[in-house]
């Protein structure tokens, strides 16, 4: 059908108020008032296309030429939510081919990527669909080009949610962090799929530590697999400093001189761990000094942008201990 | 108590320089090309530094110029924003706000009558706010109108809200578990419950069947990072995290969330050569998360305190963050960007001089880069209106609520 194909070759846009097919249409004019302000000098055609919108939606007026005007007010500004929302009371007064809808929408999106509105109406014609065949494809087509896109994660995680599309995932987003192990969006997308899907089991566990320690090995400097490592230890019944594997890992990073501010920030929490853990060794490694020292260190001079954090931290962790000191001492008492 | 920063040594900004040769990720590459700009800026004010000891300055002028002629013409290239006509006049009034623009009375009244008329048109007779004139409503322009006028802060501007009416709306764009959809028929995420709580707290017309469900509803939106996303399972983002952390506290429940990784996260979100703030975990410095990142500070200071922990300073380094405004933000002839070689709008001129401002103020001390003559008005933190107009607008709905109850 035209309704798809016409606007896009369209190199000489004609004006609504000089096309015989809305002459019966009144333009309405936007309401400025006598003395506007934020007035935007719009151009003819804008203003010409919004005139003559404002006009139909006056009259709810639900029509094949009604329903190409959204698709040319849209084009001028994709972030109208109110042509969209207008747009769906068409199509579904019309029961025009919800197909062809998708098609249009997802053309749509790959030129406006980053913009709530598309995604949102793409969202609904799926739902009326009940069709996500083509979700995955699109959204990693948006994201081929911009990896980080938010919008289109999010749309990913929607259709894979609703419509039980984790097979392949895992898959995906190892692809992903292949070409870029820093890219957080799809170190995000892991947690997601494993949360969604086996949960965090102890093994499931193991495994991802083991992938996760193999990507830091890769490159230390990154905020994204550290993040994700702390994500997992959260499930890991036993706390972070006692997971033998990862203290492992860290301390030998540490011990070859390694001072990354992730690997010291993660051993500074493996310290303060200790003070709310039972039944701690009297020669563990990680003590309330030594999570001050590492603070200090932090502070002076590895991670000094935050330095005033770091001095904050050391300064709760010394009062948490004399807190559980004194909490030893009246229970030892008892 | 008044302290005058002053910038940190070049050596302290290039040995922070990421590695050119560390990884060939893309995230590197691109962020490689960013600091590249940065560090020209910072070379370019030490030497302007040997000239004048007073530098950084604020080109306060330059700007309240810029948003001035901004309020009565912009150009076309702002159509991508004429859904968004409410948003243009917070964006404007706010800023020049805490520029300590005092306007002639005669302008002040012109303004408000502009301002009235045109946010008079954008409610919509079913209640809330549209974007522009005969635009439905929705939450985040109701949100941008309702701080536009209790900026303005006239008897004229408040009487412009149909309580009753915005609050039909916004039950009816609440969700049964809590959550809020942007207008009838609208995408749902955290924006709406921050925007839905905001306004219904200023204008005085919060129930508890409003925000039924609806902490819980946030607080599931934390992430393992720490911060907060859009909805569940997305990513902890700047933005999504202001507007999680600031609805919590309104509705008295920010215990509920983990202040302890929200902190960790937030400041890992500073940026160490920059100074300025990223949205999410490796990505770029932008200026608006100035206050979207830095603003969520004097909040967890507030849960803090809570707690009993006394903090004699804020917990980001707050000098870093005025240097990257102030050198590397600012249009010489007024209004701010994202980072440099991106185009100045108001968008980011209104996130600039807010998170300045947030730098600029710890508690009732004062901690200023360049000279005091940079020093801006305090912002309130949970609605990043100046906090006597939030007091003024809370008290005449007060009022108001009992006048009418009578």
């Amino acid at each position: 059908m035209s309704d798809s194909s016409s606007d896009e070759c369209d190199t000489q846009h004609v004006l609504f108020k000089n096309r015989p097919e809305w002459s019966d249409v009144t333009p309405l004019k936007q309401d400025d008032g006598d003395e506007p302000v934020v007035l935007i000098d719009y151009t003819e055609e804008f203003e010409d296309c919004f005139d003559y919108f404002r006009a139909i939606v006056q009259k709810k007026e639900y029509s094949d030429r009604a329903l190409q005007l959204t698709k040319t007010a849209a084009s001028l500004n994709p972030a109208n939510y109110t042509v969209w929302q207008y747009r769906r009371e068409i199509l579904k007064s019309l029961g025009k081919d919800l197909h062809e809808e998708l098609d249009y929408i997802g053309k749509v999106i790959l030129k406006q990527t980053k913009n709530y509105q598309v995604w949102h109406h793409r969202r609904i014609i799926v739902e009326w669909l009940q069709d996500p065949s083509k979700e995955k494809y699109l959204t990693e087509e948006a994201l081929a080009k911009d990896p980080k896109n938010y919008h289109a994660w999010q749309h990913r995680q929607w259709a894979i949610k609703t419509f039980n599309l984790y097979d392949e995932e895992l898959a995906y987003v190892d692809q992903l962090l292949k070409e870029d192990v820093k890219n957080n969006s799809a170190w995000n997308q892991r947690y997601f799929v494993v949360n969604n899907t086996t949960g965090f089991t102890e093994q499931i566990l193991n495994n991802e530590i083991d992938y996760t320690l193999g990507k830091i090995k890769l490159l230390i400097e990154n905020e994204s697999s550290w993040n994700y490592l702390r994500g997992l230890l959260v499930h890991d019944k036993k706390g972070i400093s006692h997971n033998k594997k990862v203290a492992d890992f860290c301390e030998t990073l540490y011990n070859e001189g390694n001072r990354s501010p992730f690997l010291l920030a993660v051993i500074v929490d493996m310290c303060s761990e200790q003070l709310t853990y039972d039944g701690g060794d009297g020669d563990s490694i990680y003590t309330v000094m030594r999570a001050k020292e590492l603070c200090n260190d932090l502070a002076t001079q590895y991670d000094t942008i935050r330095a005033k954090y770091w001095v904050h931290m050391a300064e709760t962790i010394e009062k948490q201990a004399k807190e559980q000191d004194i909490q030893d001492t009246s229970s030892s008492t008892k | 108590m008044e302290t005058i920063l002053k910038i940190r040594n070049i050596s302290d900004i290039t040995n922070k320089l990421t590695p050119h040769n560390s990884d060939l990720t893309k995230t590197t590459r691109e962020q490689v090309t960013v600091e590249k700009l940065i560090l020209k800026k910072f070379e370019d004010l030490h030497s302007c530094l040997r000239v004048n000891q007073n530098l950084p300055e604020l080109f306060k002028e330059q700007h309240i110029k810029y948003l001035k002629d901004n309020l009565f013409y912009l150009p076309s290239s702002y159509e991508s924003l004429d859904a968004s006509q409410t948003w243009l006049c917070y964006w404007i009034v706010h800023p020049l706000s805490l520029l300590g623009v005092k306007l002639e009375d005669s302008d002040k009244s012109n303004i408000a009558k502009f301002l009235g008329k045109i946010i008079f048109r954008c409610q919509s007779p079913e209640g809330g706010f549209g974007g522009g004139p005969s635009q439905i409503p929705h939450l985040a322009a109701t949100y941008a109108a309702v701080n536009a006028l209790i900026i303005l802060g006239t008897e004229e501007a408040y009487k412009i809200i149909n309580r009753q009416k915005l609050y039909e709306f916004l039950l009816r764009v609440k969700q049964p578990d809590g959550k809020f959809a942007m207008h009838t028929g609208g995408e749902i995420d955290i924006r709406g419950a921050y925007c839905a709580i905001s306004v219904a707290s200023l204008t005085g017309i919060m129930t508890k069947e409003l925000v039924d469900n609806t902490a819980e509803w946030i607080v599931s939106c934390q992430t393992y990072e720490g911060g907060f996303a859009g909805c569940p399972g997305s990513e902890a983002h700047g933005g999504y995290t202001f507007c999680g952390l600031a609805a919590l506290v309104i509705l008295n429940k920010g215990h509920l969330c983990d202040n302890q990784a929200l902190l960790r996260w937030l400041v890992q979100k500073q940026m160490k050569m920059e100074g300025g703030f990223q949205g999410r975990a490796n990505k770029l410095v932008d200026s608006c998360y100035s206050f979207w990142q830095a603003g969520a500070f004097p909040i967890i200071y507030s849960l803090l305190a809570k707690d009993g922990h006394i903090l004699l300073d804020h917990l980001f380094d707050e000098r870093a963050l005025q240097e990257y405004i102030l050198i590397c933000c600012q249009h010489p002839q007024g209004g701010m960007l994202d980072k440099p070689s991106k185009p100045r709008d108001i968008y980011h001129t209104c996130y600039s001089i807010s998170g300045l401002s947030i730098a600029q103020h710890f508690l009732n001390e004062k901690h200023v880069l360049g000279s005091y003559r940079n020093e801006l008005v305090v912002t309130h933190p949970l609605y990043n209106i100046r906090p006597d107009l939030v007091a003024k607008g809370l008290i005449y709905f007060r009022n108001f609520n009992s006048g009418g109850s009578t």
